[in-house]
């Protein structure tokens, strides 16, 4: 929370805004000074702490937590990649099916086997992660063209394009499930460095990075003026097409980096590979305070975000819930959180 | 051609703000610009005239490098304007305020001062520090009471027309335009605004100035450009340039038509068409009783937040007033229940039409008939030659300039989309017609029809209310009843003066 900006100085003034006194002065201290909209889960990220630690004595312990946080970084990942597209005022659903087909694809090329699905080829392993961010490139290059200069609706652009992408990664393999594959391609996903798993680092200097970029970059501050409103941005001279067209690839990047931390934790890529997350990764984002409309919220209530669903996950499994019921609970506590945020007070849009 | 009386222009002049020669655009086959020319000299306040599709808005995209021409030169401070891409070089000798919101509603004030400028640091980050700095700098030169750190979308429709024009004049350009900046803007408002004009153009700043208010272009501009059809029919000194040869300039060979409201015939003991009797709701109007006779119109005046409007959607059973009685014909009418005051016998033309009134995507035919679908069939269906022959009545009475009344409205000029909107209301057969501020954003063409239409409404024995604080729009009605921080405070009858009218909605004495 340190790079949160403001100085101190600038605070007297606010009180004399006389015809805005309806609006919370930032105060002094830093936690005045965020929107509270950013922490609004923090307390609840607390109390699910807290019922943890009754529901199982292990549930504290720093494996179990490392254990949360390790299977939540590929989420995390993208839920920034959602949220950086989502502050823009787009959409992208493909992004789930970038972490089956990007790993997959590679996989398929690296395995000499035809056999066991491979393609014969054997490449690399770095060739073959190279392979996967020049997927991701692709597909975010596509997505960005047919929604900035196509002008197709991202929702059902994106939607196609899961489809088509999860038909591929299926059909490139007839279903199977790919293993052994090369080592430096698993690297990422199942190393540690200093005790800590190699893709907890890389998804808290990933939010590190981006939230300083979305804070203090011009490029950062272009996204949240495109999302807030195009028309103005364009006014001012912001590229609003060519940085629309980079978020999205900048977004199927960060899915098949997910892709490949997902590859590398399980040692193998299943032809359902990411199905599903989106849904995690929209509910995430959304109770971290990004707005679906766009040019709104901050990587740091996204994070907020990502590590309530985590534990709350992980707090579910731990608990005598039934494993049939797990889902349910866990879409009634979505819900609940969202009808909290709102209450919490959420701007309204014009 | 009309004469074009370009001399007197520039006596003072040390420069060009803009100038543009031989200007040439055109969309597709459509010529909307012929050899149209323009000089500016610094300091000046011009206004831009013409009724809607003169070519105004297209000008001012040319001027601001939003397009290029297809033919023509345009100067900007003496020289060549830049190329299209290059918009931070416009944006420092050019800006425009929009009537549309060109903020970021979720960034604060201090960062839309500086969109795409913001001052920058090391490694070329923003500069948080300097920019608050910097903005709050700007906001008190412009005396402006808000903070940098509030959110854009917090800001007054005033604030936010200031924020724009410190933001111009922070990037260097010192030409602006102003396009209808007035529109939504209480009188107050507008002075204010306009003592900020006068204090710029003190200080060099150049003014082009877009509005449909004449008076206003008489009260802050010294020069005046009119355009009609694409072309510029008169360049002149607004000293030497009276009302009516504006008008004819503007309007050109169609025939103005001078208003003749008759005065409605009212026997003193018929049973009013709309009475209002001892009207309250809380924060809103206290004790208000008005009576409108059947074939008369009544104004009722006030300030934004005067409670006129809420005693208007009162009136249409939009808001549910606490006490008091609406009665329509005599009757007692149905409050706080919109489907039941329509049928007692309210029509209702809401303000802002695009917010309160347009369903863009739909046709003509089906915003004309929007509230009165239950005619054109049992059970919910609808005949669609029913409707059909509804609508092609209804676009010949209101005289709606359509292709057809298959035509989507959001395609017709805003003078039409009123006539459509006005005629929604009349399709249900009112007894009592509230149009409120009617006339807004609609040129002066489509001005005449509408009051020709409020003239129909009156002879066919409709009570018309008229919420309005536009002198022009008040002129045309019986009396006018003129409400101040929720009571009624005076009443004028015809023949009032605009002081007397203005001090009273202002609540001077």
């Amino acid at each position: 929370m340190t790079w949160l900006p403001q100085s101190k100085g600038f605070t007297e003034m606010t009180s004399t805004a006389s015809r805005t006194s309806s609006v919370a002065p930032a105060g002094p201290n830093l936690f005045a000074r965020m929107k509270m909209r950013d922490l609004v889960l923090v307390p609840v990220i607390v109390l699910v702490l807290i019922a943890g630690s009754f529901v199982s004595p292990s549930f504290l312990m720093p494996e179990n937590l490392l254990n949360v946080l390790q299977q939540s970084s590929e989420l995390s990942i993208l839920v920034i990649a959602q949220s950086l597209i989502l502050i823009c005022g787009k959409f992208d659903l493909s992004l789930e099916s970038t972490v089956g087909i990007a790993p997959m694809f590679a996989a398929w090329l690296m395995i000499s086997d035809t056999y066991i699905g491979g393609s014969g080829i054997g490449i690399s392993g770095y060739a073959g992660i190279a392979v996967l961010f020049a997927v991701g490139l692709v597909i975010g290059t596509i997505n960005g063209l047919l929604v900035v200069k196509l002008r197709l609706n991202a929702f059902i652009t994106t939607l196609a394009m899961l489809i088509l992408l999860r038909g591929i990664t299926l059909g490139i393999t007839n279903g199977q499930t790919l293993f052994d594959l090369p080592e430096e391609f698993l690297y990422l996903g199942n190393a540690k460095w200093f005790g800590v798993p190699v893709s907890i680092w890389i998804a808290g200097l990933l939010f590190l990075f981006f939230g300083l970029m979305m804070r203090y970059h011009r490029i950062g501050r272009a996204i949240y003026a495109i999302g807030g409103n195009p028309v103005a941005a364009r006014v001012a001279g912001i590229p609003v097409e060519r940085i629309t067209i980079g978020v999205f690839i900048v977004g199927s990047l960060l899915a098949a980096l997910a892709g490949l931390l997902l590859t590398g934790r399980i040692a193998s890529v299943m032809s359902g590979q990411g199905q599903n997350m989106i849904f995690y990764v929209f509910a995430a984002a959304v109770i971290g305070g990004i707005s679906l409309n766009g040019g709104q919220g901050r990587m740091i209530g996204a994070l907020t975000g990502v590590l309530l669903l985590g534990l709350l996950q992980n707090v579910l499994t731990l608990s005598s819930v039934a494993a049939f019921w797990i889902d349910a609970c866990y879409g009634a506590i979505i819900l609940l959180a969202l009808i909290v945020t709102r209450l919490s007070g959420e701007a309204p849009r014009e | 051609m009309a004469a074009v009386d370009t001399a007197s222009v520039h006596d003072q002049a040390t420069g060009f703000a803009a100038e543009a020669h031989g200007i040439v655009k055109r969309f597709g086959p459509i010529e909307v610009l012929r050899d149209v020319a323009i000089e500016i000299p610094v300091g000046d306040a011009r206004a831009l005239v013409g009724r809607n599709g003169a070519g105004k808005s297209t000008l001012v995209s040319l001027l601001t490098g939003i397009y290029g021409a297809n033919a023509g030169e345009i100067r900007l401070a003496g020289q060549p304007s830049p190329s299209l891409g290059d918009r931070r070089a416009w944006r420092e000798r050019v800006a425009c305020v929009y009537q549309r919101w060109m903020m970021i509603p979720h960034l604060t004030v201090g960062e839309n001062l500086f969109l795409n400028n913001q001052p920058r640091g090391a490694l070329g980050l923003v500069d948080w520090r300097r920019l608050r700095e910097r903005s709050m700098a700007a906001l008190k030169e412009w005396d402006l009471d808000v903070s940098p750190d509030l959110d854009a979308w917090r800001l007054t429709v005033e604030q936010r027309q200031i924020v724009e024009i410190a933001r111009a004049l922070l990037q260097g350009s010192r030409f602006i335009i102003l396009d209808e900046p007035t529109a939504e803007l209480e009188r107050k408002e507008v002075n204010r605004l306009f003592d900020r004009i006068r204090g710029l153009q003190a200080n060099g700043v150049t003014f082009l100035y877009i509005s449909h208010h004449l008076e206003e272009i008489y009260e802050i501009c010294r020069t005046v450009t009119v355009m009609r059809d694409g072309r510029v029919v008169a360049d002149a000194r607004l000293k030497e340039f009276p009302k009516d040869r504006l008008v004819a300039a503007m309007v050109g060979d169609a025939v103005m038509m001078k208003r003749e409201s008759r005065p409605a015939a009212v026997s003193a003991d018929a049973v009013p068409g709309l009475a209002l009797k001892a009207l309250t709701l809380a924060n809103g109007f206290d004790a208000v009783d008005l009576e409108v006779a059947a074939g008369e119109c009544v104004g009722l005046a006030g300030l934004a937040g005067s409670g006129k409007d809420k005693v208007a959607e009162a009136v249409a059973g939009l808001i549910k007033p606490d006490a008091g009685t609406i009665s329509i014909g005599g009757r007692p009418a149905p409050a706080g229940d919109v489907e039941a005051m329509r049928a007692a016998g309210i029509g209702y033309v809401a303000r802002d039409r695009h917010v309160r009134g347009l369903f863009p995507l739909l046709s003509v035919g089906d915003n004309l008939t929007a509230t009165v679908m239950h005619q054109f069939g049992k059970a919910g269906f609808v005949s669609p030659a029913r409707q059909e022959a509804m609508v092609r009545r209804q676009i010949a009475t209101m005289g709606i300039i359509a292709a057809s009344g298959e035509q989507p409205i959001r395609e017709l000029s805003g003078g039409n989309q009123q006539k459509a909107m006005v005629g929604r209301a009349l399709a249900s057969n009112p007894k009592v017609l509230v149009l409120m501020a009617p006339t807004q954003g609609v040129d002066i063409a489509s001005k005449a029809a509408l009051y020709d239409i409020i003239e129909k409404a009156k002879a066919g024995g409709m009570a018309v209310l008229v919420v309005s604080d536009d002198l022009d729009e008040l002129v045309v009605c019986d009396r006018v009843e003129v409400i101040f921080r929720g009571r009624i405070t005076r009443s004028f009858p015809r023949g009032w003066k605009d002081h007397d009218m203005v001090a009273a909605i202002e609540g001077l004495y």
